[in-house]
């Protein structure tokens, strides 16, 4: 663990705080590391994690995971399977709160914004944190109707209007080529990988800030894996990404700052908690890794 | 050198070809050839009574069906030979129609409760299981539920008595039917939906529906043609009428399955008669029906 939090670069009013009461903040922005990268400015702060820990009923799934996510940045998470990695994502956007018995406890802001505040209305949480799945889940319409779908719900109805989205979310999404010409044609129709890129169309067709994935590869082959990094690596400048992945090599490609999360047994009761063992850039991570739990992970020892 | 033997039986050893053909005994062969030839069997034992009722109610109804029968009002007298069915199809057309009107959208909002907001909890699992009881309700002892809250109270037999009866009989089918539709749509749309800033509302509205239409459609049909079929519950709380009668909440109304059940038992030629034109009638009301079904909702159904 980093203890260095006095070299936080605070960024929002709530790393004052933070330095005083939460434990040992895991970013890897301290100063001195961004020297070491020879990275000069630090993206700006999107969101804060401090004690975020995830529940299903009675049991915890998921403790006091702490970090930052930094704009215009990959953050990957990594870790075995079970660890909890894709329940800290659907925190992001409040996904969680479709299943039945999940509660988060502990404090995520994102610009500063308790997510999880009492007035704080899902739906916008989430036309502001686009999500892509596992599995690829196009809508059983046009492809047009699909990349459609999220400004039309958000009230755009000018037809002229949402073609331009339609065809600047397919151009993000390096598929517009591929299916210029069978707009209207049905989503099904398309390979895997192409409707990959169709549901990421879709994500970023509402313009949101902050893009989360969730193991997006893992259905795809490598050709189609590619040219998912690749975009990623594309859109980045407009978006922050976090992604989940068990791919560690994808992790070391295409992130910044990658967490490492892994499951503790718990020798009272026998239950699985996931944990946040380390969180760093990705160059440190896979060549210097603090924790040595850490280390046999990424170099294969483990899991 | 190694014998690579992939016959099921396992090949004599000591050969060195290679065989890929299936080794099968004459007894597993015989077996074979018996199983293909039984299921073909139960396939036309089935289709033989189908085949039957379709081809004899044909042949015998088609000869009297025409405009004539399905316009002109019934002959009051069960011994005269000649049309017409007329106030019988305007009852059926009018009373299931009515009874599809009050029973589908309520049933399939039931439903959307059920699969969609209720899951699981108390209340949805009490409608559950009252629904299931409800299909099993014999419908003339629905039938008699209207008679005692309806009919008697309001000293009135008429064609809406017969369409809330039919529209309880066709009830717990629209839900069920469609809740089974809506639980086969994946799970990822919803998700998916959601992830994009949609209301739950608008998700079962712009995605779940379209996506269970055509299941829904088929489910609600079923519904329709069980009751355009349903003769107990119309005897008893719509009465009986001669003549053509519009008017739902107003006098006597009949149907066609009604008026089958009181033809047909009459020894009389002309009255058998019009009961298979009734029958004939009927059949192609329900097939008409279906078809129109069909062709509106491949209309908004999402394009596989």
């Amino acid at each position: 663990m980093t203890t260095n939090e006095e070299d936080d670069v605070t960024t929002t009013p709530h790393d004052v705080n933070d330095a005083r009461t939460a434990p040992a903040r895991l970013t890897a922005s301290s100063a001195a590391d961004a020297g070491a990268r020879g990275d000069a400015a630090p993206g700006k702060v999107v969101f804060e994690a401090t004690d975020l820990s995830v529940f299903y009923g009675d049991f915890r799934a998921v403790r006091e995971v702490t970090l930052d996510i930094r704009q215009h940045e990959i953050a990957a998470f990594i870790g075995p399977s079970g660890c909890g990695k894709s329940t800290v994502l659907r925190c992001f956007n409040r996904m969680n709160d479709v299943i039945t018995g999940a509660r988060v406890e502990g404090d995520l802001r994102y610009h500063g914004v308790d997510v999880y505040g009492p007035k704080v209305e899902p739906v916008e949480v989430r036309r502001r944190i686009g999500m892509v799945f596992q599995k690829p889940n196009p809508f059983p319409k046009s492809i047009f109707d699909n990349v459609a779908y999220g400004p039309r719900i958000a009230g755009t109805k000018n037809k002229a209007e949402l073609t331009d989205i339609v065809e600047r979310s397919l151009q993000q999404a390096a598929l517009w080529d591929e299916v210029k010409d069978r707009l209207h044609k049905s989503a099904l129709g398309l390979s895997g990988g192409q409707q990959q890129r169709l549901c990421i169309a879709r994500a970023v067709a509402v313009d949101p800030e902050v893009l989360l994935m969730d193991e997006p590869c893992s259905a795809l082959d490598p050709i189609a894996t590619g040219r998912i990094e690749d975009l990623m690596e594309e859109i980045k400048t407009d978006y922050t990404i976090i992604i989940v992945t068990h791919n560690m090599q994808q992790a070391a490609r295409v992130s910044d700052r990658c967490a490492f999360f892994t499951t503790e047994v718990s020798e009272v009761s026998d239950t699985r908690t996931g944990v946040l063992v380390e969180y760093d850039t990705t160059e440190k991570m896979f060549s210097n890794p603090s924790d040595e739990r850490t280390e046999n992970y990424v170099t294969g020892r483990f899991g | 050198m190694t014998v690579i033997d992939l016959t099921r039986d396992g090949g004599p050893t000591g050969s060195e070809r290679i065989s890929l053909e299936a080794n099968l005994s004459p007894k597993r062969r015989a077996a074979d050839v018996a199983a293909t030839i039984a299921m073909f069997l139960s396939f036309a034992v089935a289709a033989i009574p189908l085949a039957l009722i379709i081809g004899y109610v044909f042949s015998k109804g088609g000869q009297v069906v025409d405009l004539k029968f399905l316009t002109e009002e019934i002959p009051n007298s069960y011994r005269r030979v000649g049309p017409g069915m007329g106030p019988a199809v305007v009852g059926t057309v009018i009373i299931t129609a009515a009874a599809s009107v009050m029973a589908i959208p309520l049933g399939i909002l039931g439903a959307i409760y059920l699969n969609e907001y209720g899951k699981q909890n108390r209340l949805a699992r009490t409608i559950r299981f009252m629904t299931d009881v409800m299909t099993g309700v014999p419908s003339v002892v629905m039938g008699v539920f209207i008679y005692v809250v309806w009919v008697l109270r309001f000293k009135a037999q008429t064609g809406f008595a017969g369409a809330l009866a039919l529209a309880c009989l066709m009830l717990p089918i629209v839900i069920r039917a469609t809740e089974e539709m809506l639980k086969l749509v994946p799970d990822e749309l919803r998700l998916a939906s959601l992830a994009l800033g949609a209301r739950r509302w608008r998700t079962t509205l712009t995605v779940v529906l379209p996506a269970a239409l055509p299941g829904i459609t088929s489910g609600a049909m079923l519904a329709v043609a069980r009751a355009a079929g349903e003769t107990a519950p119309i005897v008893l709380v719509t009465g009986l009428t001669f003549q053509t009668n519009w008017n739902l909440f107003e006098g006597n109304n009949t149907t066609l399955a009604a008026q089958i059940f009181r033809n047909a038992s009459q020894p009389y030629e002309g009255a058998q008669l019009r009961a298979y034109g009734a029958a004939f009638t009927l059949i192609l009301l329900v097939f008409a029906c279906t078809i129109a079904a069909r062709l509106i909702s491949n209309r908004f159904a999402t394009k596989r």
